[in-house]
């Protein structure tokens, strides 16, 4: 995998052939202000039980039939890092011995800074974790406060320093930008950190405002929202710094260094199949979607059971995968081929004004988003057109 | 039979919208049992839903009710019950020329409003004995002895001629029978002089064809009579002649003075309009009845369908809609930005109004109407004139000598205390003012001369909030004034965008172009590129501001695989824009094309 740029189009295609399981792991120590993601909020519910869940994936993973052997494995939250290794493990035995794993598997993990010890760090590398993301957000302790994160960026370099020591292959971060307390020096000095620091993999998320939030209510209250021109300001100036650190952006928010792509997201992205575990868990397999309950009780009663835990089903026509297959695609900086759905784009009104705007280029094959913080104006258009098709 | 002309009394009410003109009338037909009480329903003689919701009446309408009054003789009411809105006021004059007398209805604590005021001067001026009534005399707020002293202010009398009652209760109700039977005169006509019968109103029933309300004047109207409308020289079979009770009621004839309705099997409206006189073909009279004028539009607004596709259907609806109006006139117009649709003539704006609404509810149709514009007529240099109903008529300013535009009298009625507003508000429109009245000590009867295009703006809403909704306005067409116009365009990415075009007095030209730039600047959202938003006259451009491209749409978020959802989310968002007319490159929000209205309020 080395040998291929992070942005190159035949990584992507071949991506696209990877199978990936996804793991859920709902526990946060507390819920953060713009977070609604389906999660288990410890500081208001405590009475779940890890272990209790744990077995509950473990008999869910027993369920599922045959996919893999698996390219890739993530866990994701929730925040991951608050089960413990051995409770990892079990989770990865269950995931080997069911679908088997490739020998170069990626196994990935989230990590909060809080939950950093050294004896966590160990025992990560002995379950087998090849790549670690760590939920930095900001290197701004200002910032981090207004975002609500229990954290600090003492912590912060201490997770990544102690992954190295542990000898995991790839070491990540997470940053989220445009928070209104954030200012374009606070910014600059956050991605200078990042850089200095020596991480592989920078994930960016714009800071969005969901309703449900205690972020979206404050801002009802007359709190300040993010600023869409600020945000894509901060976008550009992440762009040329990290650039000229050697990062390549190979999705809208996912930039690696030379190898270091993150498997299991950039499969995703090129409409790769996964099987997923755990409450409201999305799978793709087959031509089909299905996605698990949200409600923790709801899953382990199913599971308990014996039901898969399932609370809905999408079943997609070939067009229709093609149509998903070229939403996700304009995510990509390799872009997605030039398949009939995105040719008819591409030939519409609304496809040459993208190109006409210099936000969509076509070429060599692919259809790309050479501006990434315009593409859902380009994908609902590409969806229009295709939802002739389906 | 044919009841004795001396114990027939026709007559309309007039009011106000909400001073109880309905009440009354339900009132009026429930004492007299020509309805059943188990068939009573509010608002009785206004059939069309639309009327029914807002309280006012569109279409005409004429009832018979039979009153046997204290000296014991039975007598023949025949109620007319007219538009009351300046727009419809030739209809309102035809309707009064059908009855002798007429109620002046007034709410006891609201006093005298314009449009009353203008309706009771033409019952006057058509020689109708008036019956001042103050209603509602039961509410707490109401103030009859100072409402009869505006009715005697304006009417003459003295204040014992002021009948009090309350619809709602029916308090006095009695009283007012009375009054009708005293005061009221008798029809004058000639029973046996060659029929003529004037047709106050028409309207199109599916089964019938065209029904006419008519008053005989002199003569009979007999069924199976070959009769003559005189002003389109139409001949036809009168199938079928009758009252109505509202209900219509076979009756076989019509002697001289009474109100009743004709159908001919007819279905064309325009063969039978209001205002024409019939006679027998056989034996015609050598004279119509005075005062046919044909409809004559006043307000023009281009009505666009939101979806194309609907272009047909929106044919259809008006053709529809103009078998019962015969004043909706309409023809294709297509423009750049909106596609094709119709240049549609109206009486004034409440027509404008209520045919928009008739079209959108009863035709389930999605519309976009331009800004309204009045007709104006532009002398050319080459010595002809040229009609103007829309800004893009208006011929190039080079080859246009001037340019004159139509002028209203206008009536405000206002409490004194807002006398200084309202002078000031009429003045920055170009008013010049004639006459104050005194009504009382506490309102005031100003009268204007101004131009129509002021008032079609958004005069009236100005009006009503800088009174606080106690001013009342009315106006009457008055003459064509040169005026100082100019054509202000406006241009969207550098093209001129015809729908927004209007045609505005010079001095005023400079403001509306800043004001609606910066109202579009503010409704159009962000595009792909930047959008610059200008105003010009002609090729000088006198205002400028910019869209902004966009910058940032996507969720730069991880979604967690949930690829259903984000992608529902998306399609959502693109039904959205779907409400969005493309012009040229531009997506344009349909509120943007409103905006024009509403313009001068900023």
């Amino acid at each position: 995998m080395s040998e291929y740029r992070s942005d190159s189009a035949a990584l992507a295609d071949l991506a696209a052939t990877w199978k990936s399981a996804y793991v859920h792991v709902p526990f946060c120590r507390r819920r953060c202000p713009y977070c609604d993601f389906a999660i288990v909020d410890e500081s208001n519910d405590g009475s779940l039980d890890h272990e209790t869940y744990v077995d509950a994936l473990v008999t869910e993973v027993g369920m599922e039939s045959d996919f893999g052997p698996l390219d890739a494995v993530n866990f994701g939250g929730g925040t991951p890092s608050r089960l413990d290794p051995k409770q990892l493990r079990r989770v990865i035995d269950a995931l080997t011995s069911r679908f088997g794993l490739k020998s170069d598997v990626e196994m990935s993990l989230e990590v909060n800074p809080e939950d950093w010890t050294d004896e966590f760090g160990r025992g990560l590398s002995e379950a087998g974790f090849t790549r670690v993301s760590v939920g930095a957000q900001s290197f701004d302790s200002g910032v981090l406060e207004a975002l609500g994160r229990l954290h600090t960026v003492e912590m912060i370099d201490a997770t990544v320093q102690g992954l190295r020591a542990c000898g995991i292959r790839s070491v990540g971060i997470d940053l989220i930008f445009g928070h209104p307390s954030e200012t374009g020096r606070s910014w600059t000095r956050t991605v200078e950190q990042a850089m200095e620091i020596g991480v592989d993999h920078i994930s960016t998320y714009s800071l969005t405002v969901e309703t449900g939030t205690k972020l979206s209510r404050d801002i009802a209250a007359g709190a300040p929202a993010p600023d869409d021109d600020v945000q894509a300001d901060r976008y550009q100036q992440f762009e040329e710094i990290s650039q000229s650190h050697g990062f390549v952006r190979y999705e809208i928010s996912n930039h690696a260094k030379p190898g270091q792509v993150c498997r299991y997201n950039l499969a995703t992205w090129s409409h790769g199949e996964y099987v997923a575990f755990g409450i409201a868990a999305h799978d793709h397999r087959w031509g089909v979607r299905y996605r698990n309950h949200q409600r923790v009780e709801r899953y382990l009663e199913a599971v308990a059971t014996g039901d898969r835990p399932r609370l809905g089903v999408e079943y997609l026509s070939e067009q229709e995968q093609e149509r998903d297959r070229l939403m996700l695609g304009l995510r990509l900086a390799a872009g997605t081929p030039l398949t009939p759905t995105a040719r008819r784009f591409a030939a519409s009104d609304a496809g040459m004004a993208m190109v006409e705007a210099g936000i969509l280029e076509i070429g060599a094959g692919r259809m790309r988003v050479v501006v990434p913080m315009m593409t859902d104006a380009v994908i609902r258009e590409a969806l229009s057109v295709s939802a002739a098709d389906c | 039979m044919h009841m004795d002309q001396s114990r027939i009394r026709n007559f309309s009410i007039i009011a106000h919208i909400d001073h109880g003109k309905s009440t009354l009338a339900d009132r009026l037909l429930e004492r007299t049992g020509t309805i059943p009480e188990r068939d009573m329903r509010e608002q009785l003689l206004d059939e069309m839903d639309l009327e029914r919701e807002r309280g006012i009446t569109i279409k005409a309408n004429a009832v018979r009710i039979d009153y046997e009054a204290r000296n014991g003789e039975r007598y023949e009411f025949n109620i007319i019950d007219t538009p009351g809105h300046v727009d419809f006021s030739y209809e309102v004059s035809r309707s009064l020329e059908a009855c002798e007398g007429a109620l002046l209805l007034v709410d006891a604590s609201q006093g005298v409003e314009a449009q009353t005021l203008a309706n009771a001067h033409l019952a006057i001026e058509s020689g109708l004995e008036v019956i001042p009534v103050v209603n509602k005399i039961d509410l707490q707020a109401a103030d009859p002895d100072r409402v009869a002293g505006e009715l005697v202010n304006i009417l003459g009398g003295t204040e014992d001629d002021v009948v009090h009652v309350s619809a709602k209760s029916g308090a006095g109700i009695d009283e007012l029978f009375e009054t009708i039977v005293e005061r009221l005169p008798e029809p004058e006509g000639f029973p046996d002089s060659p029929l003529r019968a004037l047709v106050f109103d028409s309207y199109y029933d599916t089964y019938r064809g065209v029904v006419a309300l008519v008053r005989v004047v002199d003569g009979a109207l007999t069924e199976g009579d070959r009769i003559r409308l005189m002003a389109s020289g139409q001949d036809l079979d009168a199938s079928e002649v009758g009252i109505r009770r509202p209900a219509i009621e076979r009756t076989g004839r019509l002697g001289s003075g009474e109100v009743g309705y004709l159908i001919t099997g007819v279905k064309e409206i325009d063969l039978i309009r209001v205002g024409d006189t019939v006679t027998q073909a056989g034996d015609p009279a050598t004279r119509p009845l005075a005062g046919y004028a044909e409809p004559k539009p006043m307000v023009f607004s281009g009505l666009f369908p939101t979806d194309g596709d609907d272009f047909e259907r929106l044919r259809e609806a008006l053709d529809k809609l103009r078998l019962n109006d015969s004043s909706l006139l309409y023809q294709p117009e297509t423009s750049r930005a909106l596609g094709f649709g119709f240049r549609v003539g109206f009486l004034g704006l409440l027509h404008m109004e209520i045919v928009r609404e008739r079209l959108e509810r009863e035709y389930d149709l999605d519309l976009v109407a331009t800004a309204p514009s009045v007709e104006y007529r532009a002398n050319l240099v080459e010595g002809s004139q040229r009609i103007v109903q829309s800004p893009q008529d208006l011929p190039d300013p080079g080859s246009v000598a001037s340019i004159e535009e139509p002028y209203v009298k206008a009536m405000i009625i206002t409490p004194a205390e807002y006398i200084g507003t309202v002078m000031e508000l009429v003045q920055s429109k170009r008013g010049e003012m004639g006459e104050m009245n005194y009504l009382s000590t506490e309102r005031v009867e100003l009268h204007y001369l101004m131009p129509l295009a002021e008032i079609v703006f958004d005069f009236f809403d100005m009006l009503k909030s800088r009174t606080r909704g106690y001013a009342s306005l009315d106006y009457e067409p008055a003459e064509y004034r040169p005026s100082d116009l100019v054509r202000v365009d406006i241009l969207l990415n550098a093209q001129s965008v015809d729908a927004f075009s209007t045609i505005v007095h010079k001095e005023r030209a400079y403001t509306y172009g800043r004001g609606m730039v910066h109202k579009l600047r503010e409704l159009i959202p962000r595009q792909l590129f930047d959008v610059p938003i200008q105003a010009a006259i002609g090729s000088r451009i006198i205002a400028r501001e910019t869209v902004k491209a966009k910058r940032k749409d996507v969720t730069a978020k991880c979604y967690g695989g949930d690829i259903t959802r984000k992608r529902k989310l998306l399609e959502r968002q693109k039904e959205g824009k779907k409400r969005m007319k493309m012009v040229g490159s531009v997506e344009v929000p349909q509120e943007a094309f409103v905006a024009a209205l509403k313009i001068a309020e900023d």
